[in-house]
Formats: structure tokens, sequence, C-alpha cells
């Protein structure tokens, strides 16, 4: 069980949407961390150069750190499922973000904010198949 | 500057992904589980996260350019095909077997714990692979 929090929950979210619109409107870019990651890999035709990308990535990892080491602020994580099954999810993941070209930030938010119809196609996508997942691993197979 | 700014922009999405316990797969996952221990907390992170995005482009996309750029990078494809729907599907398929996407695993780097580290190294070897057989 974890706790339902729908303030802490709308306030990170209003954070999120705050540093996609900042992004947009400094650096013109949309706040996708599939895209900025890919940016950064070897063989990327990295448009406007890893430096931006670099810098994002940077203060994302860092902000958490600091907030819980620095602050003592107590963030629940708790990843209820083995190690292969972690790997196997982040390499699905990483193949269907390259093709589906965008994850929950890209298409989830910045691309629905864009009212664009391949993003909203998108995230009914991989909302239902997401929950059709969980659904057969916890209810038919009983857990991995 | 510019780098400056995307620093501070990439602390505010991670304070934002953390507080919003998108960073926890255990809350992700219970999102999905609508059947089982449903937390609906993620609702209000999308549900917070849109509005001020929508709002907030309605304003940045009227001007003529951003700060620090020439003109705004839009993605110009508009396309709805196989691949737009099969990779998202697989996308969707990951994220419910793990409770990782990458825009909470990044932050959850920083949470010092192996698994998002483990998330993140085959989240990258799996882009490779996919650009690999995309180029065929």
């Amino acid at each position: 069980m974890t706790e339902f929090t729908p303030w802490s929950s709308l306030a990170g979210g209003a954070l999120i949407g705050l540093a996609a619109v900042l992004l947009m409107a400094l650096h013109g870019r949309i706040m996708g961390v599939t895209g900025i990651l890919s940016g950064m890999l070897p063989g990327a035709a990295a448009g406007g150069g890893r430096g931006w990308r670099l810098a994002f990535l940077a203060g994302a990892v860092l902000a958490p750190l600091f907030l819980t080491r620095a602050f003592g602020l107590e963030v629940g994580f708790d990843s209820p499922v083995s190690w292969a099954a972690v790997a196997v999810s982040g390499f699905l993941v990483g193949m269907g973000v390259t093709w589906g070209g965008g994850c929950t930030s890209g298409h989830g938010i910045c691309g629905n904010a864009r009212l664009s119809p391949r993003s909203l196609v998108a995230t009914l996508t991989f909302m239902a198949t997401a929950t059709l997942t969980v659904w057969v691993i916890r209810h038919l197979i009983g857990g991995i | 500057m510019p780098l400056l700014a995307a620093l501070l922009i990439g602390m505010i999405f991670g304070s934002g992904i953390v507080l919003a316990g998108m960073a926890n797969p255990a809350k992700v996952l219970n999102f999905f589980d609508i059947a089982g221990s449903w937390d609906p907390s993620l609702a209000f992170v999308m549900g917070g996260a849109l509005a001020v995005t929508l709002i907030g482009y309605r304003f940045v996309l009227r001007r003529l350019r951003p700060a620090f750029d020439q003109g705004f990078h839009l993605p110009a494809r508009a396309a709805i095909d196989r691949r737009l729907v099969g990779g998202s599907a697989l996308l969707g398929i990951g994220w419910g077997i793990a409770g990782f996407c990458p825009g909470g695993a990044i932050p959850a780097l920083g949470l010092l714990r192996p698994e998002p580290l483990l998330f993140v190294a085959t989240l990258l070897a799996g882009m490779l692979a996919a650009r690999q057989l995309k180029k065929r």
C-alpha cells in the first residue's frame, strides 16, 4: 500500500509543469526526458548541443540528493519487483520511447499541453498497456 | 547563463518528481492497480503538470523566440503510425513491469538506491538497440 497524497502530488505536478514552461520560454525546448537523454547518447545528432541537456539532467539528479541528504526530506522509495524485472523493464521502455518518440514527460505533459494528436494517442496507449500489464502481473500471474 | 538556467530547471523538475511521488515505483504501480491497492495520486501529478504547462505554453509560444535561442524547437512529426502506437505500447508494458519511467528514474538516481541505476542503464541500452534496429 502507498498513501494517497493528493496535495503533494498536485504541488509536485505543478513544479514539473513550471519546469516544462521555463525550458520552453528560455531554451525553446520540449521537456521530454527521452529526447534529452537521446541527445546525449553517442552518435546522436545533438541539435543545439549537449550542454543544456547535461545541465538539466544534473539538476534533476542533484535536487533529490540535496532535498534528502542536506535538508533531510523523507522521500518514499520502494521497488517491489525483482532485479531481473527492473532490467527487462528498462530495456523495453528504452525501445518503446525511441520508437514512440517520447515518454510520460515529452508526450504525456508537453505534447498534450500543445494539443498534439500524436501525443494524445501515445499517452492513451501507454496508460492502457501499463494498466493491463499491472493487472496481468498482480492479479493473473501473482507477482514477479 | 543558459547552462545555469538549465541546471535550475532540472532541479525544479527533479524536486517536482520526488514531491509528487513519481520517483517511487511502488506508488506508480499502485496507480495502475485499480483492481488492487489503488493509489490515485498520479492523476493529480498529471493534472497539476498539464494544467500549468497548458496555460504556460499559451503565453510562451505566442512569443517570437525563446530567451536563449533563435526559435522554438517543436516536433514536426504529425503521423500517427504503427511505430508511434507500438513504441508507446511497449513503453507502457515496461512501465507496468517495474514502475519506472525515464522522467521518474532520473531524479530517483539522486536517492542513491541501486534500482534506478539499473533501470537507467538498461533504458539507455534499450534506446541504443532500438536506434540500431530503426536504421535498418
